[in-house]
């Protein structure tokens, strides 16, 4: 992995170098935000926030949770690490298996005092994945989501490229698809049909 | 059990103590609303006309089930109860649900089946676009994220009842006689009781008088591309609200219910 990349316009309360990767932090590393009351090293809160960005979710396995855009900051309250993340879909059953994942990633990185609340505004967007989770995306054969989800009108048409061979010469067979993000194209340039994620 | 029925506003389990606050009234018909429907799209999965469909109705069941959820979780705050989203959904009988008679109705044919979504989803989308702008925080947050699964829902739903509409002698007649059947479920849509008026006045709730031409609009744009006509307003049905369904409601119940009341607590 490259160095990793946060979405313009996404802010984080731990955004530095090195984050969702869960790569090593260089020398000299960035001033946290939050640092433990404890100091030394790398704090609770950097450790708890690398360890949820790093999880995958589990439909999407080349999505990380920092990719997807739902990790909402780590914070820390009283004793307690709080690791706060948004659903993308409300009835999604992924999430479920993503506040568990993280919650297994939380005690493995040893942070026994940290849990996860999930966390309804700003409402997920798909504008919320990063451009290195898009391109992700592509790489796996689903169309990104086209930009600006929010201005989008009811009745509009969508152009999407094919994730295959880029044209796009699509055509929509479904707006659902095997799983609450995705629908249905069919490229007509290749003949292929791919997921496409909807936009929202 | 009380000797007589309570409103849908009591708490689960029949054995209410306190009047229900008017909030909870409220919350809980809009989970409600959500919950049936959801329910009743949920039967078509594995029957519906083709694959795409099959897929397309389960997703929007899987929307509004999540939607309820996050509406019954927050009524079970209100109430004061951490189990509140289980006990609400699985142990409160027919006369305590405040759903519209319309979300209840069976899902009969294809035609029937989206017509239903229109009407619907043709309400709830600019509703839950008003009540993003609720004094209530949480209200306002739940309705940020439905009001996005519904534009789908909607247009999805826009798109078929058109299909249909303009189809073939055989789809037109059946989406005829499904604007005709479910057009006296439509006026409980609108109906707002004492409770929920006051929260509309503490800017809470959505005046619902206030939908009805952007309601009328959206089915009017779809009706004619359909080459359908709204109905007249006619007499209209009523009762949901405060507990007196259809008999549909019941056996609805019984099949989602059936398992948690058998098996009380049960977790997997």
């Amino acid at each position: 992995m490259g160095t990793a990349r946060q979405a313009a316009g996404v802010p984080s309360p731990l955004v530095g170098e090195g984050q969702g990767g869960g790569e090593p932090r260089r020398a000299g590393s960035p001033p946290t935000l939050n640092p433990s009351p404890q100091g030394g090293g790398e704090s609770d809160l950097e450790r708890a926030h690398s360890a949820a960005a790093a999880v995958v979710d589990p439909e999407i396995p080349v999505l990380t949770l920092a990719d997807l855009g739902v990790l909402r900051g780590v914070e820390r309250r009283g004793d307690a690490i709080i690791v706060k993340l948004t659903p993308t879909y409300t009835g999604c059953p992924a999430t479920l298996a993503i506040q568990l994942a993280v919650e297994a990633a939380l005690a493995e990185a040893g942070l026994t005092a940290a849990r996860v609340d999930i966390v309804l505004a700003p409402a997920w967007s798909t504008d919320d994945i990063t451009e290195d989770g898009r391109r992700k995306l592509r790489d796996y054969g689903i169309a990104p989501p086209a930009r600006g989800a929010a201005a989008r009108s009811l009745f509009a048409e969508e152009t999407v490229a094919c994730p295959k061979c880029g044209s796009t010469d699509t055509s929509r067979i479904s707006e659902f698809g095997s799983t609450a993000c995705k629908a249905l194209w069919r490229c007509e340039a290749c003949a292929e049909p791919f997921d496409y994620f909807k936009c929202l | 059990m009380a000797a007589s029925p309570a409103s849908p506003g009591a708490h689960a389990g029949g054995n209410a103590t306190a009047a229900p606050t008017p909030l909870f009234t409220y919350v809980l018909a809009l989970a409600d609303d959500a919950l049936v429907l959801g329910h009743r799209l949920s039967e078509w999965s594995g029957k519906a006309p083709m694959l795409e469909e099959d897929i397309a109705l389960s997703n929007l069941a899987l929307d509004l089930i999540g939607q309820a959820r996050l509406y019954y979780t927050y009524a079970g705050e209100i109430e004061g109860r951490a189990s509140g989203e289980d006990a609400l959904a699985y142990l409160r009988d027919e006369r305590l649900y405040g759903n519209v008679l319309l979300v209840e109705q069976p899902n009969g044919d294809f035609a029937l089946t989206l017509m239903r979504q229109l009407l619907y989803a043709a309400f709830m989308h600019p509703y839950l676009q008003a009540l993003q702008r609720s004094s209530d925080t949480r209200l306002a947050e739940i309705a940020a994220k439905a009001v996005k699964e519904m534009a789908y829902h909607l247009r999805h739903a826009s798109e078929w009842v058109i299909r249909l509409g303009d189809g073939t002698e055989e789809s037109r007649a059946r989406a005829v006689a499904a604007l005709d059947e479910l057009w006296t479920y439509t006026g409980e849509l609108f109906e707002m009781d004492a409770g929920e008026r006051d929260l509309v006045r503490k800017g809470i709730a959505v005046d619902r008088e206030t939908i009805r031409p952007i309601w009328q609009a959206t089915l009017d744009r779809v009706l004619r591309q359909a080459t359908l006509a709204r109905p007249a307003d006619r007499w209209m049905q009523t009762g949901g609200r405060k507990g007196r369904h259809s008999e549909h409601l019941g056996h609805l119940l019984a099949e989602m219910q059936v398992l948690h009341r058998a098996h009380p607590g049960a977790t997997w």
